[in-house]
């Protein structure tokens, strides 16, 4: 009678001879659950079919989407992060930012370059969550402002699509002052008359919301982004009582006259072609 | 009366000892004068060792000392009284947690703006503990405008535990209001000066730190985040704030040798606290020589000067 006892308890498979759905074929709607073949889904610009939740994406998928057939010159690629401080938490600054670039395959937290938009010139300066929160560091704030130089030698309209954590601590003085640096260079592009739009994405936090984030000819975001000086749980903690729903959202924010529009990354090209169009008449 | 931190204890046992001597040389017909200066000589040695010494975290105790004195009082100081403050943002409210005004400096008028803890209890609440609201931000910038528009200089006075992170303030746009200070201040076509006379918190701070001479007086803490948070934040516990003061290089001193400070500001030995008047005056010759040396720049190049100098901060490869 042996043969149909189960004489070993529990699962015997080992985790590597598991089945495994192959990486890449699928996608799983974070917030509804709805599975779609990840082609359709990035066609549909990495938002939900169903419930048009924006699943959170890099440099890498926004200069992709926006630069006209994909194509851009990529600036400072290669800059990197130094260690002024020689800071040390749980773990060395050095090693965190080493295994960061390993896993990630990112240099530092933005990514820059120009190419066109509808035939126009364009500069933009993407942020990647994926690199230490997107936070705030001196490689951040010096590629955002050399390409914030680009700009002006191209005579060309500049963006930055912010998604960050806000100051990179383990920078801390040189990350506070990189938000004063970036600041300075926005001033040198608007004496030129060159229109700066800053694009909100979630989450766009800290000191980033308290510098070049806010300071937009156009502040545009997309929608449903947390965006906040201080995040949902320090207002919390100081006022005591529970957050009012969809407080600090994209919408929140346009309803207080914080942004210009919200708009769906669908339809992000084209919209901020109009946009664009306008200044450049 | 006076407060002591727990490394400024010897010092209190020794001013004690020496007013109960003196107590007794004065009752009593024994000349304790010898004593006394003995004792003082003791006191004067003390005082420099012990502050000497001074670890990052006991400067960030120096920095939030309850006796060291506010903006109100430097400014008060500095202007011989003229000081007039002028209130408002002309949108939302005054702003208690920052103050700002007109008042003359040896004659000139200067503007003073600066954010302002309370002396007391009651006084805190009504200062919000010196974490101003945009509003605040606003007033502020509204004030340096006005200076810019009659060319009169700007000093600002930097001692906040941060922007308050409040509901409202984020209704208002706290991120917004320091960003656009940041932006402005950056522009201004009058000599700017600020100085850290205690905490320097990260966004709250800079929103009124942009200026041609950023200094700190020595015993005052500057960076992106209060070494409690940082602690909190890195290490997921209060206990590392120690580590965590040594690890932001958040002192003056230190500041300063990363090129993020222009100056630091010597302060009297037994700190700013204990020689008030002292402090005051060091502060005033130092507005006073950093304006002559600022006004003998032609607007446009102080501020191209101030961007790059902005510009220049940071550590790559």
């Amino acid at each position: 009678m042996g043969w149909f006892k189960r004489d070993k308890e529990g699962i015997t498979t080992s985790t590597k001879e598991k089945k495994e759905t192959p990486e890449g074929l699928w996608h799983k709607c974070s917030n509804c659950k709805t599975v779609f073949t990840e082609s359709d889904f990035v066609k549909n610009f990495y938002v939900c079919d169903r419930c048009s939740h924006h699943e959170r994406i890099g440099s890498k998928e926004y200069f992709e989407i926006l630069f006209d057939e994909g194509k851009f010159t990529e600036l400072d690629a290669n800059l990197s992060s130094g260690d002024p401080l020689k800071f040390e938490d749980t773990k060395k600054y050095v090693d965190r930012v080493k295994a960061t670039q390993k896993s990630s395959g990112l240099k530092d937290a933005v990514r820059t370059a120009h190419g066109k938009l509808e035939g126009m010139d364009f500069v933009i300066a993407a942020m990647d969550f994926g690199f230490i929160g997107g936070s705030l560091g001196s490689v951040v704030g010096e590629k955002i402002a050399r390409a914030i130089d680009k700009a002006i030698e191209l005579k060309c309209p500049f963006m930055i699509i912010s998604k960050s954590g806000g100051a990179r601590m383990m920078e801390a003085g040189f990350s506070l002052m990189q938000m004063a640096k970036v600041s300075g260079k926005l001033g040198q592009l608007a004496e030129n008359k060159l229109p700066y739009i800053s694009f909100l994405t979630d989450p766009t936090t800290g000191g980033v919301t308290a510098s070049f984030a806010m300071l937009g000819d156009l502040n545009i975001a997309e929608p449903k982004a947390l965006i906040a000086f201080a995040g949902p749980r320090v207002v919390k903690e100081t006022i005591g009582r529970d957050l009012p729903e969809g407080f600090q959202t994209s919408e929140f924010l346009l309803e207080h006259g914080f942004l210009d529009y919200i708009v769906d990354r669908t339809e992000l090209k084209q919209t901020l072609a109009t946009s664009l169009k306008m200044f450049n008449n | 009366m006076s407060t002591y931190l727990d490394f400024e204890e010897p010092l209190k046992a020794l001013e004690e000892q020496i007013a109960q001597t003196k107590e007794i040389g004065d009752s009593t017909d024994v000349d304790m004068a010898d004593k006394v200066h003995a004792l003082e000589q003791k006191l004067a040695e003390k005082t420099k060792e012990i502050f000497a010494g001074l670890t990052p975290w006991q400067r960030v105790q120096m920095s939030r000392h309850p006796d060291r004195p506010y903006s109100l009082a430097y400014i008060n100081a500095i202007s011989n009284n003229t000081f007039q403050e002028l209130h408002g943002d002309r949108n939302v409210k005054d702003d208690k947690a920052m103050i700002g005004g007109f008042g003359l400096l040896d004659g000139e008028t200067v503007m003073f703006i600066g954010q302002q803890k309370g002396i007391n209890t009651k006084m805190r609440q009504y200062r919000n503990f010196g974490m101003p609201n945009p509003e605040g931000y606003r007033k502020a910038l509204r004030l340096m405008k006005l200076a810019e528009k009659f060319g009169k200089p700007i000093v600002t006075f930097i001692d906040t535990p941060g922007a308050f992170p409040g509901l409202e303030a984020e209704e208002r746009g706290q991120g917004e209001a320091i960003a656009r200070n940041i932006y402005e201040m950056m522009r201004l076509k009058v000599p700017v000066i600020c100085i850290i006379i205690g905490e320097g918190a990260s966004g709250g701070a800079l929103g009124i730190g942009v200026g041609d001479k950023v200094v700190m007086l020595e015993n005052t803490w500057y960076s992106v985040i209060s070494p409690e948070s940082c602690s909190s934040i890195l290490w997921r516990s209060w206990e590392f704030k120690e580590t965590a003061a040594e690890a932001l290089k958040l002192t003056s001193t230190d500041m300063k040798n990363n090129k993020l400070v222009d100056e630091v500001i010597i302060e009297p030995l037994n700190g700013a606290h204990r020689s008030q008047e002292e402090m005051f005056g060091i502060v005033k010759e130092n507005i006073k020589n950093y304006l002559k040396e600022l006004k003998a720049i032609a607007p446009e190049k102080r501020i191209n000067d101030r961007i790059d100098k902005f510009c220049a901060m940071g550590v790559w490869e």
